[in-house]
């Protein structure tokens, strides 16, 4: 979807501000969103791609309004709610007034550090071979889908070259939705700045991203 | 997005008595209401917790530059398969399961970013700090990355070419900073104290010998 969330190259957001010795959170409850959000993932109900579209599917203004963890927390809540694990007014209360839903499992201490080694990797067999290979000119598509997507706009139109291959990966844009992992060769394909920004871009630059092939067409 | 300055004003500044913040109290809610509901343990929720607050951070990160720095053939190794090379010193798994490290050189500089969320080497960096989630950072790394820089400080010679990753997949990117002079010799923890979690997204360079010893 054209979200928010999709910044490469909007202007008006000022400087970077980095923070000296910056701490891992800055309140107690960015501590237990980021741990709820995983513990819930870890029940799986849903994807990390369906958490990624629920972060990001919500109004430019809503989510330039919120804070990192704010949106998270906000996508953890918006997923229980659709997925029927607990209800709006549960929320309100703070407690449960009806029965819970069975989930596939749930984590306990002792299998975290386990969970966490294993983590979630999406590589997946080839289901068909790879259409292009390193050096290939590829244009990324122009397509704006309102579903979730890993092709940011500040790229589709622009032709750049394919410099990595990756192998085949989960899909997210069918993930995301339940369609299925349909894996997807995943290709490095690398733009000049110039191309993706005009003629007053810094010469010197190179921007990538990662895309899976259905975001490509050959260029020429 | 808001800054961290917001975080810090509805977080830290009302964690007692009377003045709870409502993100606060709402997270307080949720987390109540899933133990409740039996789909979360606690005792999972804090060892989550401690583990990246505690254990997972950029000293995992500094060990692999380190040991790149020192030893010709794991920084080959670590160049070419770099999930492997990592893995071999214990590193892995959630949001780290595809690792790639890029190196910086004389002519080439590597900047990492996510444009469109907040995609980070987990295993090796830890959790990613407010500014690579800021939306200044998001919305320039890709269109004007020596402007990026030069908010951290760091001006590199015009004719250094700058390659900046942005994270859209499951791919995670680690830059091994250049070695910096006046460290012959040393050895790979001291060197470790040089590796700057910065350095390793590319937004800063480590630091030099004399801002340690």
């Amino acid at each position: 979807m054209n979200g928010a969330h999709d910044m490469g190259g909007v202007h008006g957001f000022g400087a970077v501000l980095p923070e000296p010795d910056e701490p891992v959170f800055h309140a107690d409850w960015e501590r237990r969103v980021l741990a709820l959000t995983l513990a819930m993932g870890a029940t799986g109900q849903w994807t990390l791609d369906a958490a990624r579209f629920a972060r990001e599917n919500r109004p430019p203004a809503d989510y330039l309004s919120r804070s990192y963890y704010q949106i998270w927390l906000a996508g953890l809540q918006q997923l229980l709610v659709e997925r029927g694990l607990v209800a709006p007014d549960e929320l309100e209360a703070g407690r449960s007034l009806r029965s819970a839903k069975a989930v596939k499992r749930t984590l306990a201490a002792r299998d975290t550090a386990g969970l966490l080694k294993r983590g979630g990797p999406t590589d997946r067999e080839a289901p068909r071979p790879a259409r292009f290979q390193v050096g290939d000119q590829v244009r990324a598509k122009n397509m704006h889908p309102v579903t979730h997507t890993r092709l940011p706009r500040y790229v589709r139109g622009h032709t750049g070259t394919i410099t990595r291959a990756h192998g085949c990966h989960v899909f997210p844009d069918s993930n995301a939705h339940g369609h299925g992992e349909d894996p997807q060769w995943l290709y490095t394909v690398s733009f000049q700045g110039r191309e993706l920004w005009g003629a007053a871009a810094d010469p010197a630059m190179v921007a990538s991203v990662d895309a899976f092939e259905p975001y490509l067409e050959p260029a020429r | 997005m808001s800054r961290a300055g917001d975080d810090l004003h509805h977080g830290a500044d009302h964690e007692h008595g009377s003045e709870l913040s409502e993100t606060q109290l709402r997270v307080r809610a949720l987390e109540s209401l899933l133990v409740d509901k039996g789909y979360v343990d606690p005792a999972a929720l804090d060892v989550l917790i401690e583990t990246y607050e505690t254990k997972v951070g950029p000293h995992n990160g500094a060990r692999v530059v380190a040991k790149a720095w020192v030893d010709p053939g794991f920084r080959q190794w670590l160049l070419t398969d770099s999930g492997a090379a990592i893995a071999s010193l214990g590193y892995g798994g959630r949001q780290g399961e595809h690792l790639v490290a890029l190196e910086n050189t004389s002519s080439v500089h590597n900047l990492v970013v996510c444009t469109l969320c907040s995609c980070y080497p987990w295993p090796v960096l830890g959790l990613p700090p407010v500014w690579y989630k800021s939306a200044p950072y998001r919305s320039r790394a890709v269109a004007d990355p020596r402007g990026v820089l030069h908010d951290f400080e760091v001006e590199l010679p015009a004719d250094t070419a700058i390659r900046v990753w942005d994270s859209t997949a499951e791919v995670r990117y680690l830059v091994v900073p250049m070695r910096p002079a006046g460290t012959d010799g040393w050895g790979e923890a001291e060197l470790a104290r040089l590796v700057t979690r910065d350095s390793m997204i590319g937004a800063g360079l480590p630091k030099r010998p004399q801002d340690v010893r």
